[in-house]
């Protein structure tokens, strides 16, 4: 369990996070989201002290992080970051840190095999790719056996199958129960993976919400349709509260009916159907317009404009 | 609670989870471990030695008789062979102090500060610990080295009026000191380093302040170079490496503890620094 309480972060007169409150709650995948500069990463070096808070507080299962007697059996943290000597071999590197708690030999070569570093273990991490580097950083995370996981973002840079490894890890570790809360740009990225959303923008909070809430919210519930009879399958839907729109000549989205009740129409009008299907795409949309006032770079104003547009 | 030693064997099929726990001792095997897994430790420490024995076999060996009495840029001859034998220690004190300089800016550099500061939260025991492993090192490493150095000297001097040996009186004051030095030296480097977070600065200050600033003293005016001179951080320390004091120099002992003061402060601000600063 992760307690942010009003945290406030100044650097001058920039404010990087500004009266920051909620919880990451035990045994969930709570997704942390904001566009780039919007406090993410200074929350998390301050939920784990490395950066002091202006004013606020955070604790880390009850207590500040620093107050804890084996901080990495508490939270175990993947900074953005790297965090790590060049010229130490990961092996060297990993038992180093696992020295500093008592922690055996045994654990740091479980989490080397964890983290597929095998193979590599012995090499200076100042050769290690941007994918190496982040596997040692994970498994420099998960030395501690922690209950929390906190992952800033994870999967940036990563090639597909690194990507897709760290997918796997983190819905491991939340299988076994363990709270994880990962921080990311991405909001489809996320929603694959994550209960709970923190949204951020500026440093404030935006949304502190769950993924199917942010679901049902933002997206219009829009469901597409396709079949050969788009005419008679459009007489048949409309109604009061039901909006439909073509979008090709076989295509049309539909919104006011969820998928189940617009096949059920079909069926018993047998008008054939070769695609039926809630509408997902919006998601992303949905992100960028709840953060589209905070985005600390805006694009060209061209590109915005065909965003919103589309 | 404290059952989970790095060498005991711990809860071998236990489900609860195993009590860890930071403690002093842990933190210092691990800044043990960091010290001798990066390649520049041993590198720079060899380097060193080399440069204390290697230097001091040079001197005796092209010592000359007939040239040194009356020679003004010779070692006042009341010093004898050891130093001769101790003509490196000037330089064996920068490489140790670069080193100690990098042992901590080199965490700033690459980013290790943060899992450092991760993994102890409290921050100012790895300072400590830090500081500790490598002045024990240097000291032991550098007195071990001045020991050779100098039996290698009266190997060489063996013969010559001003050879000595071990049991000579302050013999073994002068290379316990030249390792104590140099380990201070090296603790200075670990504070400067981390009092400016840069390998480069801490560099500079470090061979400014032990070289440089000295020589500038001179241009002082004779009333205030003579109170100011003998506590600057290399004259004050390297006292205890000689075996007769010159006249305006502190005594060995008051030498050490003058440059210990130096060390002591730097560390004290470095250790503030630190835990106030964000990482």
């Amino acid at each position: 369990m992760i307690d942010v309480h009003e945290l406030t972060k100044r650097y001058g007169d920039k404010t990087a996070v500004d009266r920051l409150s909620f919880t990451v709650k035990p045994g969930q995948v709570t997704g942390f989201l904001g566009p780039n500069g919007a406090g993410k990463s200074t929350t998390m070096r301050m939920i784990i002290g490395l950066d002091a808070p202006t004013s606020g507080s955070v604790t880390v299962n009850g207590r500040r992080y620093a107050e804890h007697a084996a901080p990495l059996q508490e939270i175990g943290t993947l900074l953005e970051a790297k965090a790590v000597h060049s010229g130490r071999t990961a092996f060297n590197h990993l038992l180093a840190l696992a020295q500093t708690h008592g922690i055996p030999r045994r654990r740091v070569d479980e989490v080397i095999e964890l983290a597929g570093l095998q193979t590599v273990v012995h090499k200076c991490a100042g050769t290690f790719s941007l994918g190496m580097g982040q596997r040692l950083g994970i498994a420099a995370a998960l030395l501690g056996d922690p209950e929390i996981v906190m992952l800033d973002e994870p999967v940036n840079g990563l090639d597909p199958e690194g990507v897709l490894w760290v997918r796997h890890l983190l819905s491991g570790l939340a299988a076994e129960g363990r709270t994880v809360m990962l921080s990311s740009h991405l909001m489809s990225e996320t929603a694959l993976i994550a209960d709970q959303l923190v949204i951020v923008g500026r440093g404030r909070l935006l949304a502190d919400t769950t993924v199917d809430d942010f679901i049902r919210q933002a997206g219009r519930q829009d469901v597409k349709v396709a079949t050969t009879q788009a005419e008679r399958l459009r007489a048949l839907l409309s109604g009061p509260g039901v909006t439909i729109t073509a979008t090709t000549a076989e295509e049309l989205v539909v919104l006011g009916l969820d998928a189940h009740r617009i096949g059920a129409i079909a069926a018993q009008h047998g008008v054939p159907l070769y695609e039926l299907g809630q509408q997902t795409v919006s998601l992303e949309e949905a992100f960028m317009d709840l953060t589209s006032d905070a985005v600390e770079y805006h694009s060209a104003p061209a590109d915005t404009a065909a965003r919103r547009a589309a | 609670m404290t059952t989970a030693t790095a060498t005991a064997p711990t809860t071998t099929a236990a489900p609860a989870r195993p009590a860890y726990k930071v403690t002093w001792l842990r933190v210092l095997r691990s800044e043990w471990t960091k010290f001798w897994s990066v390649r520049s430790s041993p590198i720079t420490l060899v380097t060193a030695l080399f440069l204390l024995v290697g230097i001091g076999a040079i001197a005796s060996l092209t010592f000359d008789p007939a040239a040194a009495p009356g020679g003004n840029d010779g070692p006042p001859i009341t010093d004898g062979a050891i130093s001769l034998a101790l003509m490196g220690t000037i330089f064996a004190s920068l490489a140790i102090g670069v080193l100690g300089v990098l042992v901590s800016a080199g965490e700033y550099s690459t980013g290790m500060i943060r899992a450092t500061l991760a993994a102890v939260p409290k921050r100012l025991p790895t300072s400590w610990a830090k500081t500790a492993v490598f002045g024990v090192v240097a000291t032991i490493v550098t007195a071990a080295g001045a020991l050779g150095a100098f039996l290698l000297g009266a190997a060489i001097l063996d013969g010559e009026a001003i050879a000595m040996s071990l049991g000579d009186d302050g013999v073994l004051r002068v290379l316990a000191g030249t390792g104590i030095y140099l380990g201070l030296v090296g603790m200075w480097g670990v504070a400067l380093g981390a009092l400016l977070r840069s390998s480069a600065g801490g560099i500079a200050v470090l061979v400014g302040m032990l070289l440089i600033v000295p020589g500038l003293s001179s241009l002082l005016p004779a009333s205030i170079a003579d109170n100011v001179t003998p506590y600057l951080p290399s004259n004050a320390g390297q006292a205890v490496t000689h075996l007769n004091q010159a006249a305006d120099s502190l005594g060995p002992w008051t030498g050490v503890a003058v440059f210990a003061g130096w060390v002591a402060v730097t560390l004290v601000a470095a250790a503030y620094r630190l835990a106030r600063r964000d990482a």
